[in-house]
């Protein structure tokens, strides 16, 4: 390195690049909260998809699953399978766990309308403009 | 070793070690669940398996970053640690907490370990990484308290060099950006896009700032390169990480709810987040070439040059193929992703920890550098290690290529289930590979216990002070 370069020079990028950086990224956060409940519809976010959502979280769903594409890679992703599988199927999917395979999902012991809830949360999560991902419906 | 103070550093790297143990065993249950899921189910489902492994990972690496952080700061500030007392407490509160953690992980099933936490007053499980319980998510933040006021206090009674300075900036970054855990919105995608300050913040942010540092201190000492040259790479490098890294966060919001121009930013910006990982290979190669003396700690060297290479080939360059929108596309949420968390964590921070460690422990053992036979069995370790690790990579690329083939692309695509049937060859060479690392890992385990003459303290080749 060149001795004009000094260490106070790069200090001073590091803290000048942080700092500017740093304040556009909190411009460009403000602007995306204004824009994420229009593009995942929170308003239609009802009580019983709330409580869904909650009942995937206290049950580690994505410790196997992704939700659009976040999560762990052992099982089908969970963003568009209301599409790709219906309410119906869903429900009776997991009552019937497990069911064997070379993969397995543990049985929950999910009341009808904890089932309902869920399926709600996963309706409303199919419908969140995630710019056309994922390529096709098996996710 | 120049201050009493820094032998609590020891507890803490023993801990480190031992976790990280439990986690490859972990990681190889896990494995094996891939192929065959009837392996230890119902008792321990994949999920259960998966957050233990991921959970010791963060585990072991937070503990041996603060037992670099008892280490280094005392002997960078010329003083002793604030209260060495303090520190040890704060270990055994920090393992013990842990430890309960993953038993309850392992014989509470999820939902009602949520229940009896209080998850239902402020949730935050449930998401990756941060599966933790309320309490243990308190503790932690107690923890890193505790260490802040440690090494700050240490600090400000002390000598101020910029690795120093660098080094407890970081963590304290690190404390700051763990406080995203208990902010857990029903809005998913804000869940999500708030989930990425703790994770890409600390991976592609904070902890370059902590890697940086530590890599700097071991060269310090080890090559004598005067200190000014070595800090001024330091601060180009730590620059370059947050001005590609903090709009390179972007890279996670292009498909999971966030707006359009993420695209665009993401794309660009985390583009640019391989220059800091390419110039730390750069860094720690010319200060080893104009090493003013030879260090007797062969091992130490190999993992300090060994770390940034892999780090650069695991971040940057595994992380560069699936940055730009385009192709994240088609591998978004593949075991592509798993081949990049998996050679990224390890060769940049699991590495930069047995570094530190590898420098440190024979200081703390009353010692220049161990026998050349222990150093042997421990360069063994390295290289069964970072090649074990080097084969899950590819067998979990080849994987995640396979899917985006067959499951992401063509006229007809498998389901997800149908297309990780073709690809078991590749998880058989993963948990094989998974195997040999573990026996790589034995070799280094082995190389504590192994006798021989170690170079002796006083023979020091090391100006003190520098
Ligand atoms: C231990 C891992 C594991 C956990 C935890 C888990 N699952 Fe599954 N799940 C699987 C596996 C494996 C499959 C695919 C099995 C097969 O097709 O043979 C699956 C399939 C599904 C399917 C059908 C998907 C499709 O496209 O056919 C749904 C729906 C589902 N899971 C919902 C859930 C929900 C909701 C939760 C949380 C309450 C959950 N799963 C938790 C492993 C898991
Ligand atoms: C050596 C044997 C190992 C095996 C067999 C193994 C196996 C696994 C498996 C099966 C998963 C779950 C993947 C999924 O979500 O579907 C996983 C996740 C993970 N492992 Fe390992 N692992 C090993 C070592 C390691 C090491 C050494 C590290 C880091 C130092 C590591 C870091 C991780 C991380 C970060 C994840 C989460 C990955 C992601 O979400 O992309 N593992 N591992
Ligand atoms: C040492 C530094 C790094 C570590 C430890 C690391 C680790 C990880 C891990 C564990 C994940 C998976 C997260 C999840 O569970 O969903 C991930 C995702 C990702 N990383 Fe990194 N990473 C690092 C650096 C980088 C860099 C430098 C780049 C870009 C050049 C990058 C690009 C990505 C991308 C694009 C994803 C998202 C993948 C997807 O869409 O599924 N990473 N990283
Ligand atoms: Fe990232």
């Amino acid at each position: 390195m060149q001795q004009t370069f000094t260490k106070a020079m790069a200090r001073n990028i590091f803290l000048g690049g942080a700092a500017f950086f740093l304040i556009i990224y909190l411009v460009l956060t403000v602007d995306s909260w204004r824009q994420i409940p229009i593009r995942d519809h929170a308003s239609q976010m009802s009580p019983a998809a709330e409580r869904g959502k909650y009942l995937m979280d206290s049950n580690n769903c994505i410790g196997c699953h992704t939700i659009n594409g976040e999560g762990a890679y052992y099982a089908p992703e969970l963003g568009n399978v209301y599409t790709r599988r219906g309410p119906d199927f869903i429900k009776a999917w997991i009552k019937a766990q497990p069911i064997g395979g070379y993969r397995q999902m543990p049985h929950f012991n999910f009341s009808d309308k904890d089932l309902d809830d869920i399926t709600a949360y996963l309706q409303w999560v199919s419908r969140i403009n995630t710019n056309h991902w994922p390529p096709n419906i098996q996710g | 070793m120049n201050f009493a103070s820094q032998r609590v550093a020891k507890p803490y790297f023993i801990g480190a070690l031992a976790l990280f143990a439990g986690q490859i065993i972990f990681g190889l249950i896990a494995g094996m669940q891939y192929l065959d899921g009837s392996f230890l189910f119902p008792a321990f489902p994949f999920s259960v398996i998966r957050t233990v492994h991921t959970n010791l990972l963060i585990v072991w690496l937070l503990m041996a970053f603060m037992g670099a952080a008892y280490y280094i700061v005392p002997e960078e500030a010329q003083t002793e640690l604030h209260s060495p007392r303090l520190a040890l407490l704060t270990f055994w509160v920090f393992l013990i907490a842990g430890v309960l953690t993953i038993l309850g992980y392992l014989f509470v099933p999820y939902s009602q370990l949520a229940a009896m936490t209080g998850n239902a007053i402020l949730p935050t499980m449930g998401r990756g990484y941060l599966e933790q319980p309320l309490p243990t998510k308190i503790g932690i933040v107690l923890v890193a308290l505790s260490l802040l006021f440690n090494v700050t206090m240490t600090l400000a009674k002390g000598r101020k060099t910029s690795l120093n300075i660098v080094l407890v900036a970081g963590l304290w970054g690190l404390a700051l950006l763990f406080l995203p855990a208990f902010y857990f919105p029903v809005d998913t995608v804000k869940a999500s896009y708030s989930w990425w300050w703790v994770v890409h913040g600390w991976v592609e942010g904070d902890w370059e700032l902590i890697l940086s540092a530590l890599l700097g201190f071991i060269l310090v000492r080890m090559t004598g390169v005067d200190r000014e040259i070595i800090e001024k790479w330091m601060y180009i490098i730590i620059a370059m990480t947050l001005i590609s890294g903090i709009i390179g966060i972007g890279h996670h919001y292009y498909y999971t709810g966030a707006p359009e121009y993420w695209i665009w930013l993401g794309s660009i910006f985390s583009a640019m987040e391989p220059v800091p990982f390419l110039m730390l290979v750069v860094f720690a190669v010319r200060m080893l070439i104009s090493r003013r003396h030879e260090y007797p700690n062969h091992a130490a060297l190999l993992w300090a040059i060994g770390t940034p290479v892999m780090a650069f080939l695991g971040a940057g360059f595994w992380g560069f193929m699936i940055t730009l929108a385009p192709v994240q596309y088609y591998t978004h949420g593949t075991n592509f992703t798993a081949a990049h968390g998996h050679l990224a964590f390890f060769g940049a921070y699991a590495m930069v920890s047995l570094s530190i460690i590898s420098y440190a422990m024979p200081h703390l053992r009353g010692r220049m550098a161990n026998s050349l036979r222990a150093q042997r069995w421990e360069m063994t370790g390295f290289w069964i290690m970072v090649i074990s690790m080097f084969v899950i990579a590819l067998a979990l690329t080849g994987a995640g290529i396979v899917t985006v083939f067959l499951q992401r692309m063509g006229e007809h695509p498998i389901s997800f289930m149908g297309v990780q049937y073709q690809e078991r060859v590749f998880f058989w060479i993963r948990e094989v590979a998974g195997f040999t690392f573990f026996s790589g890992l034995v070799a280094y385990l082995t190389s504590f216990f192994v006798g021989g003459d170690p170079v002796a303290a006083h023979g020091a080749t090391v100006p003190r002070g520098r």
